[in-house]
């Protein structure tokens, strides 16, 4: 893109694509911010009316809001935590020569393609179900009580089901950004007397700054909407203790069937979502230049 | 100090010999030039010193103490890579002090070597850049400057101009052998390039397939190459081997002939022969002579010749300066 000319060029060939991208946008965002100002209950069909702000006031000052909030914030951030340190040294164990490499780092990506429903259910039913669970079986095998996960911890039971479904995409980006480093680079820090922690920490994080940013920007986008773990297990129960904002629009218009108090909350949801996003890219969102 | 001995090393990918047992001796303050095509190993046998890669058998000595299992580290030595190496998130000034910090070098001492050094290299202005923003020669004066920072016992350079253009690796060369006159440090240099081997070396070890094919002084290797293969490396152009009948004569199996001294004659000489290509030089006159029963000779000649494609020209050898091979490429 050198000159003025190819500049204008490029800008009208790629008009079509954004304005299809904005319009797909646009509808639905116009639509909810329409049905959120509405009192729109499908109990009382034909009785929507302009109410202004009242949906958010409902929304903003309901206790179960603050609770969905924490519980985002937890759920993206234990995933993230989870899944950057776990990815990091797995790509490094995976980074090492080993007979049998090529099967394990297909065995590491499986669970990535293990549908979220099927996940959550195998890890509620099989691994942590107190009567017939595996983790109950061996808590009784080494003479414990059985801990109920789901009831007495779901959050972190949540956070456990989805930090195993995202470990493999991490590692794998992780993995593939440790492949490309230099090995001349961190032969001349052996040589210049780094041991492997001050290898690790000067030259090798470093290096993988950009793709650790890639996966936190993009884990953060798909955390921020984890539903179907929460549906499957727990309910969001008990309480709203495992409650995420996704979670709460949907209880509050299908289970409650107020369509205009769920489009606020959507709203609400968007709005946050955003706040993340600028925060995320003013910390981190360097590490993409050059 | 910087005294280097290997002792029987060897050296083995797997299956593949890459150093059959190998012997040699670098003395403090030396400049040596570890010289050979590519792929005869010459890198091997560097990153065999500097630790990076272990000896099969065979013993290292550094400064008389057994060196062979001591990590890089420690053994004392900094190495320039061919690819420089640098650290590309940090800037120049840290990539200089980074081995003074990791042997956890107080502050004000780093800060004094990092600025001296950067006086040396003229990248005092530069020590706040990162190294993507300089460009290839500023790049090779970072690396030296790392190597330098350390005060190593020796320093190892692996083709550290081969990604430089024509005009600045002669600036480079200079440069390099101003730090060693000016450090008396050993250095271990490795170069496919017998130009280099040749204006820098205090000491040139030829190296063929894993082999040392001769150790000595530039011009030791110039006037008396053990082996036709030293030979043939050494001096550009190129020495002229000749076989057959005319090695005969002189009682060899083949016989050589630099082309400077070859003298050039257009009514009488040994060997009549015809221009294929006359390259001037201005300075010189390369000429490929084709001669009936011989390969192509290669003439050099001072100054303008006046001779061009397709002339007819004599050539004489010049008797004192010929050099004679046995059938297995010994000299006689
Ligand atoms: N890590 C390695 N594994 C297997 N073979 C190698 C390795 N490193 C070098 N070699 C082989 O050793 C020989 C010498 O290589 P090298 O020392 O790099 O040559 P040079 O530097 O003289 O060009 C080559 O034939 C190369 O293929
Ligand atoms: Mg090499």
């Amino acid at each position: 893109m050198a000159t003025a000319h190819s500049r204008v060029a490029a800008r009208f060939m790629i008009s079509p694509a954004v304005l299809l991208l904005l319009g797909w946008m646009i509808v639905p965002l116009s639509m909810t911010i329409y049905f959120s100002f509405l009192s729109y209950n499908l109990l009382m069909p034909g009785m929507e009316e302009f109410i202004g702000f009242t949906n958010y006031r409902f929304f903003l000052t309901d206790p179960a809001f603050f609770a969905a909030l924490a519980n985002t914030l937890l759920l993206v951030g234990g995933v993230l935590v989870i899944t950057i340190v776990g990815g990091t040294a797995l790509a490094l164990l995976l980074d090492q020569p080993f007979w049998g490499q090529g099967i394990v780092r297909i065995l590491v990506i499986a669970p990535f393609f293990v549908m979220p429903t099927v996940s959550a259910l195998v890890w509620k039913n099989m691994f942590m179900n107190p009567v017939n669970g595996l983790f109950a079986h061996l808590a009784k095998a080494i003479g414990l009580e059985p801990f109920d996960f789901l009831a007495h911890a779901p959050l972190a039971s949540i956070i456990l089901i989805v930090a195993w479904q995202w470990l493999p995409f991490a590692t794998l980006i992780l993995l593939t950004a440790l492949q490309s480093l230099d090995q001349e680079q961190l032969e001349a820090s052996e040589m210049d007397g780094a041991n492997f922690g001050n290898r690790f920490i000067y030259i090798v994080l470093p290096h993988m700054a950009r793709a650790i940013t890639v996966v936190v920007l993009i884990q953060t986008i798909f955390l921020l909407s984890v539903f179907a773990e929460i549906l499957v297990t727990t309910n969001g129960g008990p309480g709203y203790a495992s409650t995420n904002i996704t979670y709460l629009v949907y209880a509050q218009s299908l289970l409650q069937f107020d369509v205009g108090g769920g489009s606020a909350g959507g709203i609400v949801a968007v709005i946050l979502a955003n706040i993340v996003a600028v925060f995320l890219m003013r910390m981190i969102g360097k590490n993409l230049e050059a | 100090m910087g005294k280097i001995s290997l002792k029987n090393v060897t050296k083995a990918f797997g299956e593949a010999m890459v150093i059959p047992s190998l012997d040699l001796e670098i003395e403090d303050g030396e400049f040596v030039v570890f010289v050979g095509p590519s792929g005869c190993g010459k890198s091997t046998l560097l990153r065999l010193i500097a630790g990076l890669e272990d000896v099969t058998s065979g013993v290292i000595e550094i400064d008389g103490r057994d060196a062979t299992e001591v990590p890089p580290a420690r053994r004392g030595l900094a190495m320039v890579f061919q690819s420089y190496a640098l650290y590309p998130h940090m800037s120049v000034r840290k990539n200089i002090a980074f081995p003074l910090k990791m042997a956890k070098m107080d502050a004000a001492e780093q800060e004094r070597r990092v600025t001296s050094a950067a006086k040396i290299l003229n990248l005092t202005d530069y020590l706040d850049r990162r190294p993507g923003q300089l460009s290839g020669g500023q790049r090779q004066r970072v690396a030296i400057g790392r190597a330098i920072v350390r005060e190593p016992a020796a320093f190892l350079f692996d083709e550290p101009l081969s990604n430089l253009d024509a005009a600045l690796r002669v600036n480079m060369r200079l440069e390099i052998s101003e730090l060693h006159q000016s450090l008396a440090t050993t250095m271990i240099y490795v170069t496919h390039d017998q130009v280099e081997a040749m204006t820098m070396a205090d000491k040139i070890v030829v190296l063929h397939a894993g082999r040392i094919e001769q150790v000595g002084s530039p011009l030791d290797l110039y006037r008396s190459p053990a082996n036709r293969f030293v030979a043939g490396f050494i001096g550009s152009p190129k020495m002229n081997f000749i076989s057959g009948a005319e090695a005969g004569k002189h009682g060899a199996h083949t016989i050589g002939i630099r082309p400077e001294h070859l003298a050039l004659s257009t009514t009488e000489g040994a060997w009549q022969g015809k221009v294929a290509v006359a390259e001037h030089l201005g300075s010189d006159t390369f000429l490929y002579v084709n001669v009936n029963g011989m390969d192509p000779l290669t003439v050099r000649t001072q100054g303008e010749a006046g001779i061009h494609h397709g002339d007819t020209v004599y050539i004489s050898p010049d008797a004192e300066h010929l050099h004679r091979f046995d059938a297995s490429g010994k000299t006689i």
